[in-house]
């Protein structure tokens, strides 16, 4: 039996796991922790410039390869300064393992240098957390915890571990358990087959059905399902912000993203349901606008991992808990198999109206801006980035106007190539997530579309960049100012801007990358922007920051109206839905 | 939807921080506590926590689904939905001076409870019961003479066969 000090067990453990990159930032209390990685080769930890992108980019490389990210930081500003990180996964459900280096065992509670309570800090934006209390504990901790992120629900898991514990000069026998088994914790195998049964009756009987796929369509791995799902019942499909690329978005039956900033048809279609098929989503605010006036008329089929996630804000019909890859496959051979048939003509009138829909309002049937005005528009440069990039580009952004004219007009095919934070909004995620994906598939386009605002929030990562020669390429979305801030006060607040303004302030990005080792350039003429880009994206090797100058008063529609239904749209600055 | 309220009793794991994830569950997500109990069970590694809340059917079940998620939540019951018991223990310290002694006692006695401790001026009584008998004989002996009450909070077992066990 091999011996083994903590420090030692806890990285060996890691790569037992199959752990192959961890992002971190070293500090007092994890020394010795960094003391044993430097020991060894198999795991190999990336450098970043702040805790927050550590934890960003961790999560990025879990959205991308559907692996579980790692992240490593110190005790006390280590671990708050990952909170934001995990808070940023949790939401999104991105399974993670952040372990944590705290104050010597016999100084907890002493108000040590660098102590915080991580374990209470984290508490309520962990899936879990472990304190370790015995170092011998650690292979069944580090076991436990990547189960625990991956199985499920995955989400975010913490491992707080006191310096002592991970001290050279005390060994322990190492084993690493092969599988692990927890009497509290058995995530749910299979849907149930009663539940299975009445939810395929109730879709085949539909005749004004929509299917409503999130993000757990990809963290499940349905994208083949539901494609076939799709294609046997010929329903429409919409997605919400965190499912897009589940299903291919230039796909006819696909009618685009819903919600707040969702389609016209993808809005107006869930409003006049008679059924909503949700594969992996959470009914959220930002989908179902008020409550009370949610589409009036549908009867939901709701499958989802978790059961806390039915019913929450949405009552179902028909819920039905478990993986969603495994319901899809025990409800696909009742669905092609069974004596229930599709009702071929209501389907076809309900796509008749659809696609009026499509024609009258739809972003993909023409330009709903103005394509010929003096200015750049922001949702041009998020085609011409597609089309640059013919479409296969992984893109990563932050969180503002430039998110949802990413999620618009950025036409995903193919799953884990969108790299966004949904439920909690994190500006600052873009440029650590474009590198975390960036080190998950090496050879890939990685995009980060962003704003000058949100790149600015963790913008020391162009240095984490050069040291590892990460080619991401950043599309600075520039309408110098706080654009979805700006938009909510334009709509809101009577054009009263408070506080999003930068009054000449903005840093030159093309000098502040070439002092990186980065190359920079200014986009500010429409005729230029294909070509700049078609320059920027031929650059291989180079991180290329492109700040491209866009008219500063678009704003993001359709947008819900507040209070109303999921069909209430604001269209335009002058056009409503009846 | 009417709200009730209801008892639910959580079979969890002994380990640190495992009350403080119930607790902070409640705060988190805004549900209210009106009592809550805990202490170790015959099995080491587990301990029993009862606590009562009010709420509609809906948040209710938003509460059991939400506790089922914690990793050190083994099994839980809401004992409300079937026949059970229900108790409290509840200590309490009134004056009593005067033609006062004797009237508080006959209470005591009605209510079946115990005096436990007792100075020239003061009873210490303990009761057991549901909670709603506690609370009726502080109105019984009046809230001018209390001085102090100590409430364990509620514990609860299913009637009959039915347990909550591994």
């Amino acid at each position: 039996m091999e011996m083994l000090s903590g420090g030692d067990m806890l990285i060996r453990a890691l790569a037992d796991e199959g752990v192959d990159i961890m992002f971190g930032y070293p500090g007092g209390a994890a020394l010795h922790i960094y003391d044993a990685i430097y020991r060894q080769d198999k795991v190999k930890h990336i450098l970043v410039r702040h805790e927050q992108s550590a934890t960003h980019a961790a999560d990025a490389y879990s959205r991308v390869t559907g692996k579980v990210g790692t992240v490593l930081v110190t005790s006390g500003p280590g671990a708050t300064n990952a909170i934001t990180g995990i808070a940023t996964a949790f939401m999104d459900s991105i399974p993670m393992v952040v372990i944590s280096g705290q104050v010597p065992s016999d100084k907890i509670g002493q108000d040590a240098f660098q102590e915080t309570d991580m374990i209470g800090v984290s508490r309520p934006i962990v899936k879990h957390s472990f304190m370790v209390q015995n170092p011998a504990d650690i292979p069944e901790i580090v076991k436990k915890a990547y189960y625990i992120a991956a199985s499920g629900r995955p989400g975010p898991v913490v491992i707080d571990v006191p310096k002592d514990y991970t001290a050279p000069n005390e060994t322990y026998e190492y084993n690493y358990p092969e599988s692990v088994s927890m009497r509290s914790y058995n995530p749910v195998q299979k849907g149930h087959s009663g539940q299975i049964k009445k939810a395929v009756s109730a879709i085949l009987a539909a005749k004004q059905p929509v299917i409503y796929i999130g993000g757990g369509a990809i963290h499940g791995n349905t994208p083949e399902l539901v494609t076939k799902l799709i294609k046997t019942l010929g329903y429409p499909i919409t997605s919400t912000l965190m499912g897009l690329g589940a299903y291919p978005s230039t796909d006819e039956q696909f009618i685009g993203m819903l919600g707040m900033h969702g389609t016209y048809e993808a809005n107006t279609a869930m409003h006049k349901s008679d059924l909503i098929f949700c594969v992996g989503a959470r009914f959220d605010d930002r989908v179902t606008n008020a409550l009370d006036k949610f589409c009036p008329n549908a009867k939901i089929v709701h499958i989802d991992i978790d059961p806390a996630s039915i019913s929450k804000t949405i009552a179902a019909d028909i819920p039905i808990v478990g993986p969603a890859d495994t319901v899809l496959q025990q409800m696909l051979p009742l669905i092609e198999k069974g004596k229930d048939k599709v009702d071929s003509a209501a389907l076809e009138s309900w796509w008749k109206s659809i696609n009026e829909w499509r024609q009258k309002h739809g972003l993909y049937t023409k330009n709903r801006f103005d394509d010929q005005s003096e200015m750049i528009k922001p949702q041009e440069v998020v085609q011409a980035v597609y089309k640059a990039t013919k479409g296969e580009a992984i893109v990563a952004t932050d969180v503002g106007q430039h998110q949802m004219f990413a999620a618009q007009y950025y036409l995903f095919d193919k799953p884990r190539k969108w790299v966004t934070s949904g439920g909690l909004g994190t500006m600052g995620f873009g440029i650590p997530a474009a590198m975390g994906a960036q080190f998950a598939f090496m050879d890939d386009t990685v995009v980060c579309i962003t704003g000058e605002g949100s790149v600015q929030m963790c913008i020391q990562e162009l240095s984490t960049l050069k040291q590892y020669g990460l080619p991401i390429k950043i599309i600075n979305i520039n309408n110098q100012a706080l654009g979805m801030v700006k938009q909510w006060q334009d709509m809101n607040y009577d054009g009263r801007y408070s506080e999003i303004l930068y009054e000449d302030s903005l840093p030159d990005f093309i000098k502040l990358a070439e002092a990186y080792g980065h190359v920079g350039m200014k986009v500010t003429k429409r005729e230029e922007l294909m070509s700049k880009l078609e320059e920027c994206f031929a650059m291989k090797d180079q991180v290329v920051f492109m700040d491209i100058y866009v008219d500063p008063d678009e704003h993001v529609y359709p947008m819900q109206i507040p209070l109303e239904s999921v069909g209430d749209m604001q269209l335009s600055k002058t056009e409503r839905t009846a | 939807m009417s709200k009730r309220r209801r008892i639910i009793s959580v079979l969890m794991e002994n380990e640190p921080g495992a009350l403080s994830r119930v607790v902070g569950l409640f705060s988190q997500r805004g549900y209210n506590i009106e009592s809550l109990n805990v202490a170790p069970t015959e099995d080491d590694s587990l301990s029993r926590l009862t606590l009562t809340s009010i709420g509609d059917d809906l948040a209710i079940e938003q509460i059991t689904k939400n506790l089922n998620k914690l990793i050190d939540v083994v099994k839980l019951v809401d004992l409300s939905e079937g026949s059970h018991i229900e108790r409290e223990l509840m200590m309490i310290k009134v004056r009593a001076t005067g033609s006062m002694r004797e009237e508080v006692k006959r209470s005591v006695d009605i209510f079946r409870g115990q005096i436990i401790d007792v100075t020239q001026s003061t009873y210490t009584i303990q009761l057991l019961g549901d909670s709603e008998k506690l609370s009726a004989f502080i109105d019984a002996v009046g809230e001018s003479i209390v001085l102090e009450v100590v409430r364990t909070g509620v514990s609860g077992i299913s009637r009959g066969e039915k347990i909550l066990k591994l």
